[in-house]
């Protein structure tokens, strides 16, 4: 996989809006927001655990993701949002596109508390059901989408991303094939991804989750 | 996006063209139910056409207008689609009770008048297609004829439950098959409920009159309600069907939970059911002996 020998888990360029502060003497991701999901807080800093975000713990895992704060986001597989309400204190425009009616309910009521947050009640694998409403040309598109053909979806929402703009992507194993083995998983829908997109890093998420893969990546 | 790389001109435009800035209905129903083949620089449009004043305003007016879209969206989808299945399960079940207990009319009238008549909805089916030679043959032939149509229309329901169940609770649907997901369903009267209830529920849902029974103090407990349709269940020989029963109910009822709750398809859950009922089928064909619980297990 792509080098990150220069950046090691701590030593990765966190966008502004992001800190590492301690929460129960560890020293852990946090941003500043309303809490959303009972998380611990402190001063106003919400700690991101990276057990449960598979972006933190791209962070974590020390990606270089390419975020500086600020930017105008399309998070698809927002679920009931509790990544893309982190992603929503440091970000501009976040756009949070989710297909499942229950936890959009959740969703809601997580964007209620902020004041740029959109939340979407739509399907990924079908974008012009909401190209009428997210802007063109997005600083970054952020998947975690538990769906098969992970890859498809990305190379389909290509579209409303910058030309320098940034792929953060989860991609699952089990969501493809339970039964095989992650690696061959992931290298088919890598190359699956390459239709769409130029590759610059990748990281295995352990071990925060298990069999997934943080992909970072820019359209070609 | 088009193959040659052009952006199209999008068919209705952005979300907010032709709605009024303070309108929030009019805009949350846009973006529920517009499209466009390619995004564009909606903020800026906005703003160029007077929709909004600066991208600040704009932002406020999409995040109304979307909060209440989603909220509406989310509300109307929960709300409709597992209480469809509950109805489409029930009327399967009428339809066909009732193509039965017609073909039993229908085959006692029958064999009052031809000496080679049949029975069950299968000589319905034949005694429709036949041509009535008097008027009393015209009355039987015509109610054979509904009883087919009724026994049809119950096999169109069962396949609307096999398409639709999966949509509305996807790991319960994979896990126990679409029909018997879509009745456990109709029995809790809904997903919400089911998801509430503990394993031990479900297990018997559908064995009430056994479970009652039982809770009067004249009966053993019932080992499984309609999850005994089951392959997992029906399929395990009968000493070991209870803990059978009691696993399957377990993973239904984590399933259920999956599905209300978050929705999302959890393809690892159907592996460790079978693994699980692997196991319970193991320990008593298991010649050699291995599992200490398996002692007394012999038919």
């Amino acid at each position: 996989m792509t080098d990150s020998s220069e950046t090691g888990p701590s030593g990765t360029d966190l966008p502004e809006g992001v800190e590492r502060r301690a929460f129960d003497g560890r020293d852990r991701l946090a941003t500043r927001g309303e809490p959303v999901y009972g998380e611990p807080t402190d001063d106003g800093w919400r700690c991101w655990d990276a057990g449960r975000s598979k972006l933190a713990a791209m962070f974590e895992s020390g990606m270089n993701v390419g975020l500086a704060g600020d930017e105008t986001v399309l998070y698809l597989g927002a679920a009931s949002g509790t990544t893309v309400s982190h992603v929503a204190d440091f970000a501009g425009p976040t756009y949070a596109v989710e297909f499942a009616p229950r936890p959009v309910r959740d969703l809601v009521g997580v964007a209620e508390d902020r004041r740029n947050l959109f939340p979407l009640l739509k399907d990924a694998r079908k974008p012009e059901t909401y190209a009428h409403v997210v802007e063109s040309d997005v600083d970054a598109i952020v998947q975690d989408v538990a769906t098969r053909g992970q890859a498809r979806v990305a190379v389909e929402n290509r579209q409303f991303l910058a030309p320098d703009g940034r792929l953060l992507a989860a991609l699952k194993a089990r969501s493809e094939d339970v039964a095989r083995d992650p690696e061959d998983v992931f290298e088919d829908a890598l190359a699956d991804l390459r239709e769409g997109y130029e590759v610059l890093e990748t990281a295995r998420l352990e071990p925060y989750h298990d069999d997934h893969l943080g992909v970072v990546a820019r359209p070609r | 996006m088009t193959e040659d790389g052009t952006r199209p001109e999008t068919d209705g435009g952005g979300w907010f063209e032709g709605v009024a800035p303070d309108d929030a209905e009019a805009g949350a129903t846009r973006i529920r139910e517009g499209r466009a083949d390619a995004p564009a620089d909606w903020p800026e449009r906005a703003v160029a056409s007077g929709f909004a004043a600066d991208d600040e305003e704009y932002y406020d007016a999409l995040r109304e207008a979307s909060l209440r879209a989603a909220r509406e969206g989310a509300a109307e989808r929960a709300r409709a689609d597992d209480q469809q299945l509950v109805h489409a399960v029930r009327a399967m079940d009428d339809a066909a009770a009732e193509a039965n207990e017609l073909a039993e009319r229908v085959a006692e009238w029958a064999g009052s008048r031809y000496p080679d008549a049949g029975t069950g909805v299968e000589y319905a089916r034949e005694l429709a297609e036949r041509d009535p030679e008097s008027p009393t043959d015209e009355r039987l032939i015509a109610l054979a004829g509904r009883t087919a149509d009724l026994a049809d229309e119950s096999e169109e329901l069962r396949e609307f439950i096999e398409r639709e169940t999966p949509e509305v609770a996807p790991n319960l649907a994979a896990l126990a098959g679409p029909v018997l997901a879509a009745r456990l369903v109709s029995l809790a009267g809904g997903l919400e409920p089911l998801a509430k209830k503990p394993s031990g529920t479900l297990q018997v849902l559908g064995a009430e009159d056994s479970l009652f029974a039982h809770l009067r103090g004249h009966a053993p407990s019932p080992k499984h309600g309609v999850i005994f349709t089951h392959e997992f269940v029906r399929g395990t020989r009968p000493e070991k069907r209870g803990s059978a029963a009691r696993t399957l109910a377990g993973k239904l009822t984590i399933a259920a939970r999956i599905d209300h709750y978050s929705g999302e398809r959890k393809p690892e859950l159907d592996a460790e059911l079978q693994r699980r009922m692997d196991q319970i089928r193991g320990r008593g064909d298991d010649v050699d002996g291995t599992d200490e619980q398996s002692g007394g297990d012999e038919e």
